[in-house]
């Protein structure tokens, strides 16, 4: 198929703490437009693999191709700049910035005014300024906390404090969007509407990475879905035959 | 040329000097992650202190070694006590602050402690009495004092001390786990809070010495010799690898050695244009070319990385 | 715009606290001549703190890090000056020429410091602006010899004053019936650089800029993750506060028209950064605040202190330099335990220090 090209590929990746390999030449590709999910039981090294795909960490072996070009290691902010978002297992928002303040940074990467567009306030500047706002408002929107919008991100409930992780993300104007546990500590009502942000997300074109722990959801959710055991990757397919996959159910079981 | 020799032998006194200093800071920075930027004025306390137990004893008609022991461990232990004072005074109810909050309180109390000296010890330099008969030995063609050996011999004795401290008793142990993850060494019963009182306490007794040390090798002291110090000290643990103690000790004898040799030769580096009086700009060049290529320092930093 | 300045009763509020604080300004250098034009003097070097300070609120306040050596800076700033409109070197270039050359020396001083410490820790960059700031005083001190650049500690002398044409900023003259005395007249061009400053500190605030700023103090990993360039925007808070410093420099120079290594000592650092930190880091009205409680502490302890000293022991026991010190140590320490968002804090900052996070 035409439409499916591969949107991003990791080639061996391998990262390892001390003497402990916590990504052992994990190699996997993404497609366009598809909801892929990376599970594995704790400590498997999802996290671990998000944080070298976002440039948090530096992998020691392999590489990602996104989109064609190749990431720079170490480069948070040029992971972003290409295009993939993420939001984190352990939800790091700024707290004494408001919910709209949050997305407004999100836009830093898509807009351009600097010291002296600032100083200067001229036209430009605040028509960009205003867009800011605009495109901040209709994200909060979009995830549904628009009521939230001028309370401080600390003061916000957990499910809206994930919302608004996604809102911020979603600002960068990501082709890839990577979900860390999102639905950690959720009940089944915000769990479900979870899934229809992430649906509409990708119904309107951006890929989605997700972490999770929570199966159902999982597999309901994603097209395909890769997992993670001691650093090694196992078993990548459909929902339907990773669940049948024997290493699978021991890993899961066997733990 | 027997510049060369010369220039390595000071500069080795100097270095001893140095580590012991820098392992003041490394081991608070180990543990807590903080700059004590008070830790040099706890050095020049050290230095007064011994300088005035000595000047008051001088004519007691006590031996000299006997008087200089004597300062030397009033110093040590005064230095101890305010060391532990710090920390349980201006640091320890900061614990949990953002970052740039002790430091801050750190250069505030480091400025109190140098105006308090000022006020007891006064603005002029002190002449620190010479209590050993200064002996000069030749080798080479180049020369060094009892002095020189003394204080090199006592810091090498002090610093595999220290080692067998850490590496092999309970507090030592207690210690390593603490740089290593505070949360887990609490979990596994070790008492934080005397662990960080600790890595101040032994920073300071060492600081007290190399402050004796430095007293008696310039044979001056003055209130405001804690600051320059300290920073080059701190250069040393940064050299060597902030929160590394090897480093601290490898790093504090590099710097000195860089630096004698820098004064030495600076002047025919530069065609005379820069002459010795620029000494104090080497420490502050290795720290800068350090940041630059090998942040981490020489020998690896210590401290888990806090992402 | 309107909405600020309207006509709501908010509005002539406004504009009425306006007015009223242009009046202060306008009354400060005619009433403290009163007193004499030593007066007029203290009141200058309170707005130059004031200047210095939120030059420095942008580095300190704003991006949250912190900067021990800013004096060298405003050193740089005061040497340029000096050394191209004095007759040191017998050259005599206009201040608006050597001002902003003064800004962009102390910027590219900044920025070829900062860029290789601001992406480490934090704390190393106090380090390497302290050593930074001792070595330029080093070179201030000894660069005199083979080639006398600095004249060493005797400083440099019979530098400009501020001229515009005829206009001279040192001498008294009379404009519109008005008689201005020099120090008079640095009064006026010090409120307007006051002006300047803040407006840029108000206007950078609430900018992208600014934002990135917050978000850095707040979480640095989360705004890597929102695609800010970490490094670069420190670096760019860290350049801007070095220029100011190095255009307060260049107007300290021309002010007093003499400059030695003695005027930027590690002390004066610590004095710029205790009015941040002790006014109410990244708030505008508090940094103001603590710039002129500080100025003025050392001539309230020269008036206050030193004669209660004779008057109580007979004696001076403490001269009021160490005395200054001293409170100014004390008080770092007491408000960073006490109130570590300062004396007159933004409502920001203090939810900032509230939450006692890792």
């Amino acid at each position: 198929m035409a439409e499916q090209q591969t949107l991003l590929a990791a080639h061996e990746v391998a990262k390892h703490f001390g003497g402990v390999k916590a990504l052992h030449d994990v190699s996997l590709t993404i497609h366009r437009g598809e909801i892929y999910g990376l599970i594995g039981p704790n400590g498997a090294g999802k996290t671990t693999f998000f944080n070298c795909l976002t440039g948090l960490y530096r992998n020691e072996g392999g590489h990602f191709v996104f989109d064609g070009v190749k990431l720079e290691a170490d480069a948070p902010h040029k992971a972003a700049e290409v295009g993939i978002a993420r939001t984190f297992q352990n939800i790091r928002l700024f707290g004494n910035m408001t919910a709209i303040e949050n997305v407004m940074v999100g836009r830093h990467l898509r807009t351009r005014a600097g010291v002296f567009g600032a100083i200067s306030r001229n036209s430009a500047t605040r028509a960009e300024e205003a867009a800011i706002a605009r495109r901040a408002d209709e994200l909060l929107h979009y995830v549904g906390i628009q009521e939230r919008s001028h309370d401080y991100a600390r003061y916000l409930s957990y499910g809206d404090q994930r919302r608004l992780e996604i809102a911020r993300a979603l600002a960068t104007e990501p082709k890839l969007l990577a979900l860390d546990e999102p639905a950690a500590g959720m009940n089944g009502t915000e769990t479900e509407a979870l899934r229809v942000l992430v649906e509409g997300i990708r119904r309107d074109g951006v890929t989605v990475l997700l972490i999770e722990h929570d199966v159902k959801l999982v597999m309901g959710l994603c097209d395909r879905v890769a997992v993670l055991d001691y650093g090694e990757k196992i078993c990548e397919d459909v929902p339907a035959i990773v669940q049948k996959d024997a290493r699978v159910i021991e890993a899961y079981l066997g733990g | 040329m027997d510049t060369l020799l010369q220039q390595l032998i000071n500069g080795l006194t100097l270095g001893a000097v140095y580590a012991l200093v820098a392992l003041g800071y490394t081991m608070v920075y180990g543990i807590i992650g903080l700059i004590n930027f008070a830790h040099g004025e706890v050095v020049m306390i050290g230095t007064m202190v011994a300088f005035t137990i000595i000047v008051s004893l001088a004519g007691s008609g006590m031996p000299p070694l006997l008087i200089l022991s004597v300062g030397l461990l009033i110093a040590v232990v005064a230095c101890m006590v305010l060391g532990w004072g710090l920390e349980r005074v201006a640091y320890r109810p900061l614990r949990h602050a953002p970052r740039l909050t002790p430091l801050i309180t750190a250069i505030g109390m480091s400025i109190v402690l140098q105006n308090v000296a000022m006020i007891i010890w006064g603005r002029n330099y002190i002449t620190f009495p010479p209590m050993i008969e200064k002996q000069i030995y030749e080798v080479a063609g180049a020369s060094f004092t009892n002095v020189q050996v003394a204080i090199v011999v006592l810091a090498a004795l002090v610093m595999i001390g220290l080692t067998y401290l850490v590496q092999r008793t309970r507090m030592g142990m207690a210690m390593r786990a603490t740089a290593q993850n505070q949360h887990v060494a609490q979990l596994m019963g070790v008492d934080i809070d005397r662990v960080i009182a600790m890595a101040f306490i032994i920073g300071s007794a060492l600081g007290a010495l190399a402050g004796c040390m430095v007293g008696s090798y310039y044979e001056i002291a003055h209130y405001q010799m804690g600051f320059m110090l300290g920073l080059k000290a701190f250069t040393a643990a940064v050299l060597g690898g902030i929160g590394n103690m090897a480093g601290a000790m490898a790093g504090g004898l590099l710097l000195g050695i860089i630096e004698a040799l820098g004064a030495g030769y600076i002047g025919d580096l530069t065609g005379n244009f820069l002459g010795s009086h620029y000494q104090d700009i080497f420490a502050f060049m290795v720290l800068i070319v350090v940041l630059m290529f090998r942040p981490s320092g020489l020998f690896g930093e210590r401290t888990g990385d806090r992402a | 715009m309107s909405g600020r300045f309207g006509r709501s009763p908010r509005g002539m509020q406004h504009w009425l606290g306006f007015l009223l604080l242009l009046a202060v300004l306008l009354a400060i250098p005619f009433v403290a001549a009163l007193g004499g034009q030593a007066w007029v003097r203290i009141a200058n070097f309170a707005i130059l703190y004031v200047f210095l300070a939120l030059g420095l609120n942008i580095v300190v306040g704003y991006a949250g890090l912190l900067d021990l050596g800013y004096v060298a800076f405003y050193a740089v700033g005061a040497y340029c000056y000096a050394l191209l409109a004095s007759p040191h070197f017998g050259i005599h270039l206009p201040f608006w020429v050597i001002l902003p050359f003064g800004a962009a020396v102390a910027c590219l001083f900044g920025v070829l410091l900062g860029a290789p410490t601001l992406k480490l820790r934090g704390d190393y960059l106090a380090i390497v602006t302290l050593g930074f700031g001792e070595i330029i005083r080093i070179f201030m001190n000894n660069l005199n010899a083979p080639i006398n650049v600095t004249n060493g500690a005797q400083g440099i002398t019979l530098i400009d004053p501020i001229r515009i044409g005829d206009f001279s900023f040192a001498k008294t003259s009379t404009i519109f019936g008005v008689t201005l005395s020099g120090p008079q007249k640095y009064y006026f061009l010090l409120v307007a650089l006051a002006a300047l400053v803040i407006v840029v500190n108000i206007r950078l605030q609430n900018s992208r800029i600014g934002r990135a700023w917050q978000a850095i103090r707040e979480d640095e990993v989360a705004a890597k993750a929102c695609g800010i360039n970490t490094r670069n925007i420190k670096l760019l808070a860290f350049a801007m506060g070095a220029s100011f410093g190095g255009i307060a420099g260049g107007v300290f120079a021309a002010m007093q028209g003499f400059v030695s290594p003695e005027s930027f000592s590690l002390m004066e650092s610590i004095t710029i950064l205790a009015m941040v930190v002790l006014g109410g880091m990244g708030h505008i009205p508090g940094v103001i605040l603590g710039a002129i409680l500080l100025t003025g502490l050392p001539e309230a302890l020269r008036y206050g202190i030193e004669p209660l000293q004779k008057a109580v022991f007979g004696r001076m026991i403490i001269d009021p330099e160490s005395l200054r010190m001293l409170v100014f140590g004390l008080a770092l320490v007491l408000v960073m335990r006490f109130r570590p968002a300062g004396l007159w804090p933004s409502s920001l900052r203090r939810r900032e220090l509230s939450e006692a996070t890792d």
